[in-house]
């Protein structure tokens, strides 16, 4: 077990320069393991490097880092069965939803107060609520504004790929090293099922033609940019009983033209969102229906598995969003960027990293020293830093891993609604997070009251506070040990 | 001859507004609009109108 260096709870919550690097300094490096960074073995350090703060295209980088959103890009050249134009609310979170759209300026200034009050930030992203390719004229002026005030922030940009092989010589010109295509077919038979229209060079096609200038642009693009270095991520609707089996071909296709990352996401419907599948009852598959899928897809394009499908305009790490706080009304006056929370903050992630990296490697090392052959499924409390530090009523999702004699995977994540509000717990939303739960063996949580954790041990679901602030790893290891009938192999600390 | 933008329904995307072939519909206020006298309903550009076309709301375009 390691010992926590320093908080980065405190980190967030510093506010002056000097007392977030005393804080940094204060840790030093316990750690035995300097010199190691978070890089997966298999990885080219040049990827890596691209990668390692992005929360997105790393997992592991996601429990340190942040994004933003900012909703420049409404208008869209397609049209998806699982979007409904009209639908605003401040209250959803999912793709496409904005509370409100902002000209280039507006972003600008808003991602200079988001960077002077969130050190965790690390990348822009422009993802609608439209197509940031199509809006071209916005998503570029955007990054260009954002790029000369604050030059280390990463760009990043997520399309349906119709527009995208116009612009990929901008993108590669404006350092733009991360790309999103959302493609949901290969086959345009099924994307008939998906698309009703598309609109391309001044035209709106329908039916298998649109389906199929949309792959042929979508493919097209992704080759381009493979081409030309620039990292992918594909992400794909899974829609139960229109391409569920076909992303095992998407896979195929993505991965044979260069595709770093897929990302296979659960359909959102319902009928309230006024979407033509919400609307005519298509439902979304659930959490253990897209882990079946994503298991059968491992071994073909990595796959990204803690996607929180956030908001256009999602402001924080990705398991929390805090673009309530930083809407544009709430920026007065002139805005300065002040690039010290952000860098004090680099430094002592990169100590905690080494350390985290240290602890994982030994978990990992004991997990598969007990050769059980059984898995483990654990669901972890957690406010960041990959620890478990969140109590049980007050978080919103769980985050789950599982253990097995191949080692320690991070699975997915289950939203939930916050059991705890204000000292009371609602028995309704107890049940609702049971049900969310479904298939986890363990929970763990910094702390957790006597009534849910008795519900949860009815409901088959264990629960322990045992390892707060640990690394979740190290948490999962011991566990694992324990429940198969092996002592822990070295315990650290 | 002219065009124009039904508010209530519009979701403000602004895609007409560039794809309009004649710079007719600028966004004036809190709607886009567009500009009866600079409006050709696309004639000699297109058989469809641009700003109908790409709209994602049906009968959100329509004759004035």
């Amino acid at each position: 077990m390691s010992v926590p260096m320093i908080s980065l709870e405190s980190l967030t919550s510093t506010t002056s320069f000097d007392e977030l690097l005393a804080t940094a300094k204060s840790g030093g490096c316990a750690s035995s393991s300097c010199g190691l960074s978070g890089k997966p073995n298999d990885m080219d350090p040049a990827i890596w490097e691209k990668i390692k703060d992005h929360p997105c295209f790393s997992e592991e980088a996601h429990h340190y880092f942040a994004r933003m959103h900012v909703a420049v890009a409404p208008a869209c050249n397609i049209q998806c069965n699982y979007c409904n134009r009209k639908y605003d609310c401040a209250n959803e979170s999912r793709p496409g939803v904005v509370s409100e759209k902002l000209t280039p300026d507006q972003a600008l200034r808003k991602v200079i107060a988001v960077a002077n009050e969130v050190p965790q930030l690390s990348v822009l992203g422009i993802a609608g609520p439209g197509d940031a390719c199509y809006d071209w004229k916005k998503t570029k002026a955007t990054f260009e504004r954002v790029a000369r005030e604050i030059p280390d922030i990463k760009l990043c940009i997520s399309t349906n790929g119709l527009a995208l092989p116009d612009h990929v010589a901008e993108l590669a010109d404006m350092n733009v090293d991360h790309v999103t295509i959302t493609i949901n077919m290969v086959d345009p038979e099924i994307g008939v099922r998906i698309y009703p229209w598309i609109f391309y060079d001044h035209r709106r096609y329908g039916g298998i033609e649109a389906a199929r200038i949309l792959h042929e642009r979508q493919m097209l693009g992704l080759e381009m940019l493979t081409a030309r270095g620039i990292l992918t991520k594909i992400n794909s609707v899974m829609i139960p009983g229109v391409n569920d089996e076909h992303l095992i071909d998407v896979n195929k296709w993505v991965k044979e033209r260069g595709a770093f990352l897929h990302n296979v996401m659960p359909l959102i419907s319902d009928p309230a969102h006024g979407t033509l599948y919400g609307l005519t009852g298509r439902r979304g598959p659930n959490a253990m229906e897209l882990k079946a899928l994503q298991d059968r897809l491992e071994g073909g394009a990595k796959l990204m598995r803690h996607c929180r499908q956030c908001r256009a305009d999602a402001v924080g790490l990705l398991g929390e969003d805090r673009g309530q706080e930083f809407t544009i009304d709430q920026i007065f006056g002139e805005v300065t960027y002040d690039a010290s929370k952000r860098e004090a903050y680099r430094e002592v992630v990169a100590h905690e990293r080494r350390d985290h990296v240290a602890a994982r490697s030994e978990a990992v090392g004991t997990v598969k020293a007990v050769s059980s052959g059984k898995s483990l499924l654990v669901a972890a409390a957690t406010k960041g830093g990959g620890r478990v530090n969140e109590h049980f009523g007050h978080a919103k999702e769980f985050q789950v891993y599982e253990a097995s004699p191949r080692g320690i995977s991070f699975v997915g994540h289950r939203k939930v609604e916050q059991y705890c509000l204000g000292g009371w717990g609602e028995n309704t939303t107890l049940e609702g997070i049971i049900a969310a739960l479904e298939g986890i063996d363990i929970v763990l949580c910094a702390k957790i009251g006597n009534c849910p954790k008795d519900r949860l041990a009815e409901a088959g679901i264990r629960v322990t506070e045992a390892y707060g602030h640990d690394y979740i790893e190290t948490a999962i290891s011991a566990l694992y040990a324990a429940e198969f009938g092996v002592q822990p192999l070295a315990a650290t600390a | 001859m002219a065009f124009k933008i039904i508010a209530s329904q519009c979701t403000q995307c602004g895609a007409c507004e560039f794809e309009c072939p004649s710079g007719a519909i600028k966004f004036k206020g809190e709607n886009y609009v567009i500009d009866p006298d600079k409006c050709t309903e696309c004639k000699g550009v297109s058989d469809t109108q641009q700003c109908a076309t790409v709209c994602p709301v049906p009968k959100t375009c329509i004759p004035a």
